[in-house]
């Protein structure tokens, strides 16, 4: 470029030798302070090496002398947010559980950690808003296999359900069919039953006197005379319009001839009894609690 | 226009420095009309940029009491009778575009009034180079000081420490200031005095000492040259008619010596009034010649004007020889025609108009702007429960706005499907029907609120349903619209 640096009468400039269709450029340098920030920035570079972790290497990468570590940075932040987390728990588990709804400042914190808690652990089975499946119940509705109010949630949560426990829920359906109580179209017979119980369509020809005879008999020592079910047992109420495994006459006859016995972990040994407290809160917020 | 260039002197052989060593420049003093005004629009400047967060302004109680304060902890920016909330940022979308719309008819009106007398890097520059003045004297004293800077004396030395001293006092208030605009600024300054003052505010004063030292200590017109994208917008948007810094060549050339122009007007030669003393040279802060016409380094200042009239006022001849003018002009006097200046044209009634429709959209804005608001979040799983009796529930995350600086009492309506009750978790309230909920001055509160409808025969999938709040009190409502969904 030396020897084609040209001399620009116009502008009185030199030109940079470039030329495009007869076009110059002319030769227009940057001001000193803007050259030198230019080498200090590579000078910065270069003490950036030394200081951060920068090169990578075969296996591993340059530390830095800092050992500065973004990893390090997110468990030292973490610990914070364990600190500032357990001075407002502190208030939340000196709280009366029937005080905590009443307090909005203590409801909201409740509320918010109880959902922080509920994704981690109850999701999987009850699913991220609590809307349950088949076989997990669904926390939003007024339908409580093992009571509804605080107090039993709060229980049920800390010990589970047949979850091995010593405090845990216990009781089992029997298997109707397989213990070979009751013959297959015994069992289709009181299904149809059950059906009726809560307003739903029965099969032609099915024998109302015989069902509710059966129902008697092998039923409603569990879930009672009226088949309102018995929340010290588990026993679900059989005339309301929520089912846990389903309504229609096939899924009935499964659940008689096999039994039900849906299993909850208890959760006492694995959360703290604040949190334990926050997740009943939040459940009981849900919109069914009693 | 452009100097003779010798030949000679230019090194063809090889490409010359990497960069263009920096032009010193030592503005001489100057009195006169813009000089004045620069003073005034100075004082005026920095007296509002100083005072202005000791400024106070009754909220009531509870409340901050500064007039202008960001309260970035609490998500606040107070200004006067206005507050604004984070979700309102957008009111600073609208007063940057009226910024800039006045800039441009500022620009099309009289060149760059921005740059050369509101400008912070030219407010500051200019009170730099005063205290400069002050300190090591005019413009020749100072040239002759840096000549001998190899041989520094005692009193030379001190000279230097204390103008470096007196900038760095200047700068480090600028920084001072800034900081009190983001706390309450008499608090803050006790705290300041008594280093008990959050680190987060010595750090921002550090900055901004730093900042206006370099800028208008050492980088100056370099800022103005080659940092700020202005210089180069307003070449765009400039036009024809746009009254600029003008050196009035048509009056001013053929330029002579003062002597030889006399002799040559004594023998009826034609001759400019340009006396070539260079004093418009002198003054200028950013070291051009004004006589080369409109360029990108001129400021537009004014000092120019200044300086030229004092010497043509001495030398007897008209003043203005340098002013506010056009080229439209400087041709219609050659021609021998009068000037004309076209202030009102499409361009100036266009950005007038923007100016007015922008600022009436904003203050109607301003002025229809909800103190109550409510915004509405329904429940995506579960969409919609299934209760015992067959009902069917929608939950809903409810956040209310209470922006009025005093607690106030709301009722809740709802208006969807048919017979639906509404529950609020939390509050049993004496009305169930209509749940009333206290919300907290200048907060927002979330609720959780359930709606739930009977069993019915054939229900719809969806239907909307209407959320109102009330004020008891004052009688202000909001609403929010939402949809009941059954499964």
């Amino acid at each position: 470029m030396t020897e084609h640096s040209d001399f620009d009468k116009v502008s009185g400039k030199t030109t940079t030798g470039h030329e495009w269709d007869g076009i110059k450029e002319l030769n227009t340098p940057l001001p000193r302070w803007w050259v030198i920030t230019f080498y200090l920035t590579i000078v910065w570079a270069v003490g950036y090496w030394v200081v951060y972790p920068a090169w990578p290497l075969l296996w591993s990468h340059t530390t830095g002398v800092l050992n500065y570590s973004s990893r390090a940075d997110v468990a030292v932040e973490l610990a914070n947010l364990e600190k500032i987390r357990g001075a407002k728990m502190v208030a939340l588990g000196a709280a009366p559980l029937a005080e905590i709804e009443k307090d909005p400042a203590l409801l909201a914190l409740a509320r918010a950690r109880g959902r922080t808690v509920f994704g981690d652990n109850c999701a999987p089975c009850h699913g991220s808003g609590g809307a349950g499946a088949k076989g997990y119940p669904n926390l939003n509705d007024d339908e409580w296999l093992w009571g509804g109010s605080l107090d039993q949630i709060m229980q049920t949560i800390q010990f589970g359900v047949r979850s091995g426990h010593a405090k845990a829920h216990e009781s089992a359906m029997l298997a109707f069919g397989k213990e070979g109580v009751l013959k297959r179209d015994q069992i289709i017979t009181v299904a149809n039953y059950v059906r009726s119980l809560s307003g739903l369509p029965t099969s032609p020809g099915y024998d109302k006197s015989a069902g509710a005879k059966i129902f008697a008999d092998n039923c409603t020592s569990c879930h009672g005379d009226n088949a309102k079910g018995n929340q010290e047992l588990g026993a679900p109420d059989l005339t309301d319009k929520i089912w846990l495994y389903g309504s229609d006459e096939a899924t009935l006859v499964e659940t008689i001839s096999n039994g039900r016995a849906g299993v909850m972990p208890a959760w006492v040994g694995r959360l703290d009894p604040s949190t334990i407290k926050a997740l009943a809160v939040y459940v009981h917020s849900l919109g069914g609690g009693k | 226009m452009n100097k003779p260039v010798n030949l000679t002197e230019l090194r063809l052989e090889d490409d010359g420095p990497l960069y263009v060593a920096q032009k010193k420049v030592f503005p001489q003093s100057v009195s006169g009309t813009f000089r004045r005004i620069k003073w005034g629009l100075m004082a005026f400047c920095l007296g509002v940029y100083y005072l202005l967060p000791f400024v106070r302004w009754n909220r009531g109680l509870g409340a901050p009491d500064q007039a202008v304060l960001v309260d970035l902890p609490n998500s606040r920016f107070y200004f006067f009778f206005i507050e604004l909330w984070p979700q309102e940022v957008y009111y600073f979308t609208g007063l940057l575009i009226l910024a800039a719309i006045t800039l441009f008819l500022m620009n099309s009106l009289g060149g760059r009034i921005w740059c050369g007398y509101l400008c912070p890097q030219t407010v500051w520059t200019d009170l730099f180079y005063a205290v400069e003045r002050l300190i090591e004297g005019d413009r020749r004293e100072r040239m002759r000081k840096d000549a001998a800077r190899g041989t520094m004396k005692l009193q030379r030395f001190s000279e230097i420490l204390l103008k470096h001293s007196i900038w760095l006092m200047i700068a480090w208030w600028t920084g001072g200031a800034w900081v009190l605009y983001f706390n309450d600024a008499p608090t803050l300054v006790k705290q300041l005095v008594t280093f008990q003052a959050p680190m987060l505010a010595y750090v921002w004063i550090a900055i901004l000492t730093a900042t206006t030292y370099l800028l208008a200590g050492f980088m100056r017109e370099q800022v103005c040259v080659y940092m700020c994208p202005w210089p180069r917008i307003q070449a765009a948007l400039t036009d024809e008619w746009a009254l600029n810094v003008t050196y009035k060549y048509d009056r001013g050339e053929k330029r002579t010596s003062l002597k030889k122009a006399n002799e040559l007007r004594a023998l009826g030669e034609p001759v400019g009034d340009c006396i070539d003393c260079y004093q418009c040279v002198a003054v200028c802060p950013t070291g051009i010649d004004i006589r080369n016409g409109a360029q990108l380094d001129c400021i537009q200042c004014g000092l120019c004007i200044d300086a030229c009239d004092t010497v043509m006022t001495k030398i007897g001849r008209e003043t203005r020889l340098i002013g506010y003018d056009n080229d439209i002009n400087i041709h219609r006097r050659q021609a021998g025609k009068p000037p004309v200046y076209r202030i009102v044209r499409p361009r100036t009634v266009v950005y007038v108009a923007m100016i007015a429709g922008v600022g009436a959209f904003m203050l109607y804005a301003l002025l229809t702007r909800t103190l109550l608001d409510v915004n509405v979040l329904h429940d995506r799983n579960p969409v919609a429960v299934k209760l015992s009796d067959g009902s069917i529930r929608n939950a809903y995350t409810v956040r209310l706005l209470n922006k009025r600086g005093f607690d106030r009492v709301i009722a809740i309506d709802i208006d969807g499907p048919a017979n639906a009750t509404v529950h609020v978790v939390g509050v049993d309230s004496v009305t169930p029907e209509r749940p009333m909920i206290v919300l907290g001055r200048d907060r927002t509160t979330e609720l959780r609120l359930l709606v739930t409808a009977p069993a019915a025969d054939n229900p719809e999938k969806s239907v909307p349903v209407h959320f109102r709040i009330t004020d008891i009190g004052l009688g202000e409502v909001a609403s929010a619209t939402d949809n009941f969904v059954t499964p």
